[in-house]
């Protein structure tokens, strides 16, 4: 039997994550100095952005797909290493936690993701999701001696564990119905076909299964829990990541396998996301410790995200996916703060900062305000976009809601700016701060800064299309 | 030791007069500056309105380059910066052709193509003045915080310094988005003054300020991105103010700007932000949000509402006008109980902020000239005002006016200073209160003879609620605390007198502004009501 090798160019950055990643398990054998081991997965992440975008094409036998869209979220995905392993190297040193195995996690749940974005059959969609969330569970108990990041690990893997059982059973129902795996042949036998129960029925359990990746309410229990007892560097990794992914097959399978039916996910997805805004933004109001703040604030943006699922059209998906660059930045800055001071988990143990640490607070304000979606910040251009996005598709009256819960919003970044500068010093400064870590702040407080003033750059027109 | 006190305060009101002269000496050579300033910014040609929006913001970050200890440093460039600023917007002024309602001095880039956003400035009568207050009243606030601001110097400045232009950025704007973009950005500088140097309950009044403001703008975003697709994607404010669209539309339109102008004004229902945050935040940004904040609600009202929803505005005029008069009366009433020396001035904008809107949503040509002249008009005097208070309370630290009384014996030159604001604020004819309050008058009569009637009340509360203040503070039994502190100086004098100049010039010369306002305000009416040319011949010769 002769099996021809399939094309592989379209895969190679998978490749090249994977292959190194295994790598790095080999060479923690042979240097001491874990640092080592980090700055190589920084130069894989580069090197793999580099062939980026010389990997277009189908192969597999068309289960997989590299075009655009996958393309734009792996290149949030390799941002997302970047800045993670850059606020990571002096952080897992000082946790304790400074295992070899961490950088190739890291990686190996990356290449999860980009398989994700990537999947063109529902079958390397599961595969893709379980890589990125075997990798991430382990991420999350990483601080072995740690009970909190125990705690955490186990939850993430129980609720995980089950959501994938969700997604496989929606799945097996799609599968049952449509006699295929395949996303766009998928799509075009359910043009033909009318609605049965059956097909809601396993739509609504693939939705509850993306909807735990994206920690979107009522599927967002996990979050608070997992983001504050994983360290502070994975809980980044966390809410950027998986989130991001989790969008991208949404956009995938909901566009194109479910895109004949898109009257009936709307109005799923429309609950979601008022009760995920409800929710992300009235709980994060009473959270005192900063970090379940922020996986709050994070449950609250993929609520607005979702605003461009809705609006259903290329220019919706757009600004979802521009959304997501942006939060990307906003929200790993603020968790490298966090960092920082890594000493204080307590909002209000930031009191003072500004006087002792003008330029993280600074920092911090710009992260703060980006997040609210204040202009001149990225966080502004982001929410307008997305904002403008649903308006033009006809759902005025959701962005009315959108708003509302933005100012919500405002109150509690606000107490994170108003402890740092208008209230004194009550502990004693203390920063861990690193080479790195002040690279990763430096690179995204100017590329919030740079989006909010020139658009431009990620505004490049709904002209394009995606998928 | 009582013989000491004595010295001190016989001594004093003689250091006063010194420093009095002394300042006046300077008034030449502040003249001459300026004059200098207007000769040399009329023969260099540049850029004019994205000079003096970006040039603050630029000296901003400049300034948070300077090391920490270089204060005096620091305050000397902020003052050159705002003066420069000044100078350079003088040329709106000399260059201004008062003969053309359309936009001047435009500059217009394309910025984000996607969405047609364009960076696209230029004034007309209706934004030039308050370019110029803006520009006016920073050099002040730099001024009268030379000593109030002890911590954080650098980032005080530069907050500022930011404001100022955001809030130039504002009033020049002719993109909506451009609008949007200025109108959140100015919130970030206000909220950090207000929470950082403001008084003992400053976080509340700052968080208040903030949300309440933020709500009203999101509801506006809300409203820029239902425009932008009726006006076939653009977000052109010219080409906005011509169009025309359907009634309904322009009714909810017009309640989501509402909501974000509103707030700014603030009218009534939705003002209780405003007395907390200008208790509460120091001296400059007191006379910030007072000179220049509060007046971008009612700028956004003439800017936007009126000639983009012009049959909207026709309809909801009568619900404006009765908002109006009950901030008119309700602030006054308010001022009458007020122990506190700020929120007795702060509750008196809520007032004098009522005649503006009374006056603009007149609908007639009296009233809008008298609504954009007391909102400049405001500024100088609420703004002087809130110096003043400044000044004293650096002195005694205390608001509460009880603790004042007898003021006039300590501070004579400072006493005779309040008292022209004082009595302008009350709208003594010569002063420019009174031609600002007149011409609403006469704007809201005409429009209505029960709510011209009603407003008319809440000026005689004014009188009585600031001559008590003034009696209370300057003339009653000396406060024995008082005794031997020192009058006013020069530096205080100084931040003063130009605005004393333009209470008294705009009192007796009030053309010098409403020759600015005259031909865009008629044109703006002639976009919302169908106003026969006799009767606007008629209202420019009140006007003269």
């Amino acid at each position: 039997m002769n099996i021809p090798l399939p094309n592989l160019a379209p895969i190679v950055p998978e490749l090249i994550m994977s292959l190194v990643a295994s790598g790095l398990l080999l060479v923690e054998l042979f240097t001491r100095r874990k640092q080592i081991i980090g700055y190589l997965t920084l130069v894989t992440a580069g090197l793999t952005l580099y062939v980026l975008p010389m990997s277009q094409g189908e192969t597999f036998g068309g289960m997989f797909i590299s075009d655009n869209f996958s393309a734009y979220f792996k290149l949030i995905f390799l941002i997302n290493v970047i800045l993670i392993v850059l606020i990571s190297l002096k952080y897992m040193a000082k946790s304790e936690a400074d295992y070899g195995e961490y950088y190739s996690l890291v990686l190996f749940s990356t290449v999860g993701m980009m398989l994700m974005a990537s999947a063109k059959n529902l079958i390397v969609l599961y595969l893709g999701l379980e890589l990125m969330a075997l990798s991430t569970y382990v991420l999350a108990g990483i601080k072995k001696r740690d009970v909190r990041s125990n705690e955490a690990a186990l939850k993430y893997f129980l609720l995980g564990a089950f959501s994938s059982a969700l997604l496989l059973f929606g799945m097996s129902l799609l599968y049952g119905l449509t006699t295929s795996t395949d996303i766009y042949q998928i799509s075009s036998f359910l043009k033909t076909k009318a609605v049965t129960p059956a097909l809601l029925v396993s739509m609504i359990f693939v939705i509850a299964a993306f909807a735990f990746k994206i920690a979107a309410a009522p599927f967002h229990m996990w979050a608070p829990d997992v983001y504050e007892g994983a360290p502070t560097s994975v809980t980044a990794f966390l809410s950027v990541g998986p989130k991001a992914a989790g969008f991208a097959v949404i956009g995938r399978v909901f566009y194109i396998a479910f895109g004949s039916v898109q009257t009936d996910w709307t109005a799923m997805f429309i609950g979601l996301s008022i009760l995920t805004m409800a929710v992300g933004n009235i709980l994060a109001i009473v959270q005192v410790n900063i970090k379940r703040m922020l996986a709050y604030s994070s449950i609250a943006h993929a609520g607005y995200a979702l605003l461009g699922i809705i609006a259903g059209t290329g220019e919706g998906l757009s600004a979802m996916m521009v959304y997501l660059l942006i939060y990307a930045f906003m929200n790993i800055g603020a968790f490298a703060i966090v960092i920082l001071f890594d000493n204080r988990e307590e909002i209000g143990q930031y009191a003072g900062l500004s006087k002792s640490h003008p330029i993280a607070a600074a920092m911090m304000l710009v992260f703060m305000f980006s997040l609210t979606g204040i202009p001149p910040t990225a966080g502004f251009i982001g929410k307008f976009n997305l904002f403008a996005a649903a308006v033009h598709a006809g759902y005025t009256w959701l962005v009315v809601v959108a708003v509302i819960f933005s100012v919500i919003s405002a109150f509690y970044y606000l107490r994170v700016i108003m402890n740092m500068y208008m209230k004194p010093a009550t502990h004693e400064a203390s920063v861990t701060s690193s080479p790195g870590l002040w690279v990763a702040l430096f690179v995204a407080v100017v590329a919030v800064l740079i989006i909010g003033i020139l658009p431009s750059i990620v505004l490049t027109g709904s002209s394009l299309s995606w998928l | 030791m009582q013989t000491g006190h004595e010295m001190h305060v016989t001594t004093s009101p003689t250091n006063a007069g010194r420093a009095l002269m002394r300042s006046l000496l300077w008034l030449p050579v502040l003249g001459l500056a300026l004059l200098l300033g207007i000769l040399v910014t009329r023969s260099v040609a540049y850029p004019v309105l994205s000079m003096v929006i970006f040039l603050p913001v630029a000296g901003a970050l400049c300034l948070l380059l300077l090391k920490r200890e270089q204060e005096k440093l620091i305050k000397i460039c902020a003052l050159v910066l705002s003066s420069a600023v000044l100078l350079l917007s003088l040329p709106l002024y000399t260059g201004f052709d008062k003969g053309t309602p359309s936009m001047q001095f435009v500059e217009k880039h394309a910025w984000v193509p996607a969405f047609n956003i364009h960076y696209a400035v230029g004034i007309d009568g209706i934004s030039v003045l308050f370019v110029l207050l803006s520009a006016l009243l920073t050099i002040l606030c730099v001024a009268v915080s030379w000593h109030a601001i002890n911590e954080k110097v650098k980032e005080f400045y530069a907050s500022l310094l930011l404001l100022e232009g955001s809030m130039i950025g504002v009033f020049a704007s002719n993109d909506l988005f451009l609008f949007y973009v200025f109108w959140e950005a100015m919130l970030i500088p206000m909220f950090i003054i207000i929470g950082v140097w403001g008084g003992p309950n400053r976080v509340y009044a700052a968080i208040k300020f903030f949300l309440f403001t933020l709500i009203g703008s999101l509801l506006m975003l809300i409203g820029i991105i239902v425009l932008f697709f009726y006006t076939s994607h653009s977000f052109d404010m010219l080409q906005m103010m011509t169009a025309s669209y359907p009634y309904r539309l322009q009714v909810i339109l017009f309640w989501a700007f509402f909501s974000a102008f509103a707030v700014k004004v603030p009218m009534f229902p939705v003002h209780t932000w405003l007395p907390d945050a200008h208790t509460e935040a120091p001296t400059a940004g007191s006379v910030i949000l007072a000179g220049v904040l509060i007046k971008m609600g009612a700028y956004g009202f003439l800017r936007i509402n009126m000639p983009f929803f012009p049959e909207a505005t026709r309809t909801m005029a009568p619900a404006m006008m009765v908002l109006s008069v009950i901030a008119i009366i309700y602030g006054a009433v308010i001022c009458l109980g007020q122990t506190d020396f700020k929120r007795l001035i702060a509750y008196s904008s809520v007032s004098h902020m009522g005649f503006v809107t009374l006056g603009i949503f007149a609908l007639n040509v009296q009233g809008l000239q008298g609504g954009i002249l007391q909102m400049i008009n405001h500024g100088i005097v609420t703004g002087a005002l809130f110096l003043c208070v400044g000044m004293v309370y650096e002195r005694t630290h205390s608001r509460v006016i009880t603790d004042y009384g007898g003021a006039a014996t300590p501070f004579p030159v400072y006493a005779g200073l309040f008292m022209i604001f004082t009595l302008a604020s009350v709208g003594l004819p010569g002063t420019n209160g009174f031609v600002g309050e007149f011409l609403i008058l006469v704007g809201g009569f005409t429009a209505s003879k029960t709510l011209g009637a009603l407003a008319a009340t809440g000026i005689i509360i004014g009188a009585a609620y600031m001559l008590r203040l003034y009696q209370n503070v300057f003339f009653v039994k000396i406060n024995p605390g008082l005794r031997g502190m020192p009058d006013v100086n020069e530096r205080e004098i100084l931040t003063l007198i130009p605005l004393v100049i333009l209470v008294f010039w705009i009192g007796f010369y009030p053309n010098a502004l409403l020759g600015f306002t005259d031909v865009s305000v008629q044109h703006l009416m002639e976009r919302v009501s169908s106003i026969t040319p006799q009767l606007s011949q008629h209202a420019g010769e009140i006007v003269r």
